[in-house]
């Protein structure tokens, strides 16, 4: 796996020192008091987002093309990043001058407070000698006329987008408060064709949408992709060979194997937030119980007895508890238990059915689709109180969360069309978008921060 | 979910018909994706005895039982399409069969898978009791995934809970 090299000692350029003391990621206690999941009420960060200057306009081996150009799509991406959940007001390169590389360090403060710019994020692009990607990324107070924090990283060409969801990160964190998150990658099942011949195909994306790849050919259905925290492998669901069965695929090689041999169908497929155990639900004669193996192989161990459906499984982050779905009470129902199945509980008494129950990687709420009538996306928090609906459409399942917990992917279905699309939302239910994907999508998988 | 759901179809009279019985699809269900064609094509006009298309054919529509909400059991109206399908069954003892469990698009896709498993579980247990041997029968669940009623509406999700006996050639 390529790594981003952090800075960790000053860079030289020519005429200039940037980046003179070591970057860090640690969120320093902020100044600015927040709504730490925002909402679009007015007080948002205007923040300018210039192009990135360069020490030199040369070609890259990117495919955002030479220095120049790079560093204005490396603007561009944070720009998207930041505009798309509700904390910040950003403007884009496209309507701001680009500073000279002299001014990155030396904000011009008066003429961005002339563009009523409460931010400023600017930066640089160089490219090594040896094809890589060097991006430094500096954040102002232009009110204060101070600097705010600064990093930089060093990327193979293929991941100039990274260093620019870093630099996003760098900002999100900085001015929210919150854990960072635009660094990750969603696995989800791309479909395509009529309602009743839907072809349904695994495939990955960049938390915004680029970087897209189809990793299974649409032969056979593919469902329910789960990333490993690693990101080395995904679990999902295919009826190769007719049986639906969990595989285990690497996402490069795109070699695969069965999660374990079974002649039982098998469903639900989850990872341990450690990587080190799975989850899998298994139907025999009809009845499904969750069970638990550990990743590398072994003896699968039951953790539901009960005579119904028990089905999918989330652990809670600590890896100490599993949220699940069960009918046994005569519809689908939130339910916790211990990670050896012990002490099972029911959570949801909310009427209507309460299903795909998932654990903010926070801990501190369980995000879930509530049925009563239309499919909204909810949560709760893992005692069951404080319901609280984050969407509301006809028909919205199936619940993801970003590395941070502060927001939340879905899929929602039209109604007649079955057409289905990823949504995001955040927290405060106020700040809701569509993906954009190649063809529809369902089943978004949200993965950790990348390592 | 009230087992007896009230299906409002209308008839070619122009009348609204209000029917108490739990499923009654007004139009007989297209094939699956992927099952053998109904259509005998032998140009003799009958299909060849003891294969799909013969099978289909003798069960007119009673190779499909339909399901309430979120609900498996067999009903009186799926005893008889079963029992019909027994009988064909017991006549051609090597044919193997499977059965195919769909769930309505009104669930969450995984649960679905379960469900329409249990559905296809429960035709094949009754089956069982009616002596076709199980060890001819396997099961598949596509849950919400394969639809053959189009719409978003009851009429057409009463079609959709289903599970269909599929002889293989």
């Amino acid at each position: 796996m390529k790594k981003i090299i952090l800075f960790l000692f000053a860079l030289a350029l020519p005429g200039s020192a940037l980046l003179a003391q070591v970057a860090t990621f640690t969120p320093a206690p902020t100044e600015i008091e927040e709504d730490i999941v925002g909402t679009s009420d007015g007080n948002d960060a205007k923040i300018a987002i210039p192009a990135f200057a360069t020490n030199a306009d040369v070609p890259t081996q990117t495919s955002a093309g030479s220095t120049s150009t790079l560093g204005f799509s490396v603007a561009g991406v944070i720009f998207s990043d930041l505009r798309n959940n509700g904390l910040f007001q950003p403007t884009g390169p496209s309507s701001l001058p680009r500073p000279a590389l002299s001014q990155v360090q030396a904000p011009d403060y008066g003429g961005w407070r002339g563009r009523g710019a409460d931010m400023l994020l600017q930066g640089y692009v160089r490219a090594e000698a040896n094809g890589n990607i060097t991006v430094g990324c500096y954040l102002y107070d232009v009110a204060l006329g101070e600097q705010k924090a600064k990093a930089g990283w060093t990327v193979a060409p293929g991941e100039w987008r990274r260093a620019a969801h870093k630099c996003a990160d760098m900002v999100y964190s900085q001015l929210s408060g919150e854990n960072p998150f635009f660094d990750s990658r969603i696995a989800y099942i791309a479909e395509t064709g009529p309602k009743d011949r839907r072809m349904k195909r695994l495939a990955i994306m960049d938390s915004d949408g680029a970087n897209h790849s189809f990793l299974t050919t649409g032969q056979t259905i593919a469902l329910t992709p789960r990333y490993s925290p690693d990101y080395k492998s995904i679990l999902y669901l295919s009826y190769y060979n007719g049986q639906p069965r969990i595989y285990i695929i690497d996402p490069v090689s795109k070699a695969q194997r069965l999660l374990l041999t079974s002649k039982n169908p098998l469903f639900a497929p989850r990872w341990s937030p450690d990587g080190r155990w799975i989850l899998y639900s298994m139907a025999t004669g009809g009845n499904t119980d969750i069970y638990k193996i550990p990743a590398g192989g072994g003896t699968p161990v039951k953790l539901t007895d009960a005579p119904g459906i028990d089905i999918g499984g989330s652990f809670s982050p600590d890896g100490n508890r599993i949220v699940f779905e069960s009918d046994r009470s005569g519809s689908q129902q939130v339910y916790v238990m211990n990670i050896d199945g012990t002490g099972q509980k029911r959570i949801s008494f909310f009427g209507g059915r309460a299903a795909t129950p998932e654990w903010s990687p926070r801990g501190d709420q369980i995000a879930f689709t509530h049925i009563a009538g239309n499919f909204r996306i909810a949560v709760m928090d893992p005692g069951g109180g404080n319901l609280r609906y984050l969407t509301d459409s006809w028909q919205d399942e199936a619940p993801t969360w970003a590395p941070n917990g502060r927001v939340i992917q879905f899929f929602r279905t039209t109604r007649g069309s079955g057409k289905a699309g990823i949504w995001q939302v955040d927290l405060t239910g106020k700040n809701e978008r569509k993906l954009d994907t190649p063809v529809d999508g369902s089943d978004p998988a949200w993965g950790p921060l990348r390592p | 979910m009230n087992k007896h759901l009230t299906l409002t179809a209308l008839v070619a009279a122009g009348l609204v018909v209000a029917g108490c019985a739990k499923k009654a699809p007004q139009i007989l269900p297209p094939d699956p994706g992927g099952a053998p064609s109904q259509t005998d094509t032998t140009g003799t006009g009958a299909p060849t005895p003891g294969s799909q298309a013969d099978f289909a054919a003798t069960l007119m529509g009673q190779d499909t039982i339909y399901f309430d909400t979120d609900r498996y059991n067999i009903d009186a109206t799926d005893q008889q399409a079963l029992a019909a399908q027994a009988q064909w069954l017991l006549k051609y003892p090597a044919k193997r069969l499977t059965i195919e469990g769909h769930a309505d698009e009104r669930g969450t896709r995984e649960y679905n898978l379960a469900l329409g498993e249990r559905r296809a579980n429960a035709a094949k247990n009754y089956l069982v009791s009616l002596g076709v041997d199980a060890g001819r029968v396997t099961t598949v669940s596509y849950g919400k995934e394969r639809p053959v009623a189009l719409g978003s509406d009851e009429e057409s999700w009463a079609r959709n809970r289903r599970a269909v006996t599929v002889t293989i050639d």
